[in-house]
């Protein structure tokens, strides 16, 4: 068992988190889309497995880097 | 004294109150809690903040945009582009205010919102649309499938409250339909509150070509010729050219006539970009969208035509006489080149890069350089607004002169603080292709490694 950080791409916002902390997700599937600049930006689950943690609150600012899931595969 | 508020912010509100100071009028800006030092604030006579940062709550804000119109005795409100300049409720208000409005009417800017209507409206002039469907339920697979099939691979699924390049996606086969239809109905739901979708043929070798037109209102339009529109990345614009290049007579003389045939219907009123698509194979040309605003590469034509499309468009809503420019033969000198200069990179999907601008060098106009931007050293690109921070425009004697004056300017940029697409943008600027005018609407796809190859 592993776990996985997923960070944010972009300086922005948490506009909608798309899945709940205990979910399993596929690889490739929508986790977040964060919002900035007029432009939607989603974030995939980079491996299949179990989101463990979600480190934001949907709405908040995020910052480029900042820890957003830790996925359990 | 003639007084006009500007409803927007950016190289677009400091464009717009130049030329309304060049001609008398005394200006207002409005601005939110992130602009209050911005450029647009400085330059305007008189400001008012509006709301917090998110434009939902400031530049949206049409209540309170129209209120400090009013209070500070303005006459004219002008929307620059995006923002509220294409919404029919805000254009609607203004007028019910008592205030001169810088567009078109509300019920023109209502239809050709309506991607579905606006291209009723097309048809009905005679202008060719590519084939397409009615909107259509994204739940609705069987339909979906017989329409594609209907209209053939590659298409587009297309949001019909989209525009501006914003709600669209290409299907590639049959099986990635369904997916992407829900997909842009969706996305379509959230950003314009309508989740209506219909599908159009997607041309691959494709050129986007637009004319920019001007009506009065009563039946008469004028163009000011046409924009190169090709090098894309995401459906949105970062290098425009005027005129197009290479168009065959009789094709440039057709798509003309049409996208003023199409304004003409409608007695359109006020600067408008009629925008196409033009199949490289067989030369044929067919109805995107009409733009009922100024638009960002408006300075193209400015450069080569010699005209103020900002003064045009405040006559217009002063109600000026105007009729002796429906014969004037306008003459048309050279050719003119922008490039969009983004806070973003490139190599990374083209990710927005909000951050400080500590070292921020443009190099200086000329009469045959022209830099529009809204920032300055020191500024902070924030990251709730377009990342656009400049356009540099450029005109020649022809398009090889215009690449090499740009490919010059280009070198003398110096952003620090952020990341920008200028890297890329001399990358295009010096690939083959583009230099022969060998490009269509999927020259950044197609070229992508070669283009980032070098960057970071």
């Amino acid at each position: 068992m592993a776990e996985i950080k997923v960070h944010s791409d972009v300086t922005g916002t948490a506009w909608k988190i798309v899945v709940s902390e205990g979910q399993t997700v596929e690889e490739g599937d929508e986790l977040i889309i964060a919002e900035a600049m007029k432009m939607e930006i989603p974030h995939v689950a980079p491996e299949s497995g179990i989101v463990k943690k979600i480190c934001i609150e949907e709405g908040a600012s995020i910052s480029e880097d900042d820890l957003l899931f830790i996925i359990e595969t | 004294m003639k007084k006009a508020l500007i409803a927007n912010r950016g190289e677009i509100a400091c464009r717009i109150i130049r030329t309304c100071k060049a001609l008398g009028y005394s200006t207002v800006a409005v601005y939110s809690e992130a602009d209050k030092s911005a450029l647009h604030v400085k330059m305007a006579d008189e400001s008012y903040l509006i709301g917090p940062p998110p434009v939902n709550q400031s530049y949206l804000n049409s209540d309170i945009i129209i209120e400090k119109a009013i209070l500070s005795g303005a006459s004219l409100i002008h929307p620059g582009y995006g923002l509220l300049s294409e919404n029919a409720l805000f254009a609607q208000k203004v007028e019910a205010a008592g205030l001169l409005w810088v567009g078109p009417s509300s019920a023109t800017i209502e239809l050709m919102a309506d991607k579905g209507k606006a291209r009723s409206v097309a048809i009905e002039a005679g202008v060719p649309v590519l084939p397409g469907s009615l909107p259509i339920d994204p739940n609705n697979t069987p339909l979906l499938l017989e329409s594609a099939t209907h209209i053939g691979l590659p298409l587009l699924v297309k949001a019909t409250g989209g525009g501006g390049g914003i709600g669209m996606q290409v299907a590639e086969s049959l099986e990635d339909l369904p997916k992407i239809a829900k997909s842009v109905s969706s996305l379509a739901e959230r950003t314009f509150g309508n989740n209506e979708i219909f599908l159009e043929r997607y041309i691959a070798n494709a050129r986007h070509i637009e004319v920019q037109v001007f009506g009065l209102g009563n039946g008469s339009v004028f163009h000011l010729l046409h924009r190169e529109c090709s090098i894309q990345r995401r459906f949105q614009k970062i290098i425009e050219e005027a005129p197009a290049p290479n168009l065959p007579k009789g094709t440039e003389r057709m798509m003309v006539q049409a996208a003023c045939e199409l304004a003409k219907s409608q007695h359109y009123a006020g600067a408008g970009t009629v925008e196409f698509v033009l199949d490289r194979n067989t030369n044929e040309f067919f109805f995107l969208e009409m733009n009922t605003r100024i638009q960002v590469e408006h300075p193209v034509t400015e450069m080569i035509s010699n005209q103020d499309i900002v003064a045009l468009q405040l006559s217009l809503s002063e109600k000026q006489d105007m009729n002796h420019l429906i014969d004037h033969d306008f003459e048309y000198n050279g050719h003119s080149l922008e490039c969009r200069l983004y806070a973003e990179k490139p190599k990374r999907r083209f990710l927005p890069s909000p951050g400080p601008l500590t070292r921020f060098r443009l190099p200086a106009p000329t009469q045959n350089i022209r830099i529009d931007t809204g920032f300055k050293e020191g500024d902070i690109i924030t990251p709730f607004y377009d990342p656009m921070i400049a356009k540099l425009v450029v005109a020649a004697a022809n398009r090889d002169e215009a690449v090499k004056l740009m490919r010059t300017i280009l070198d003398q940029v110096e952003v620090e603080g952020i990341s920008t697409n200028l890297e890329f943008l001399i990358e295009i600027l010096d690939n083959a292709d583009f230099l022969s005018g060998n490009i269509n609407t999927r020259f950044i796809d197609t070229n992508i490694e070669r283009l980032t190859s070098s960057q970071t």
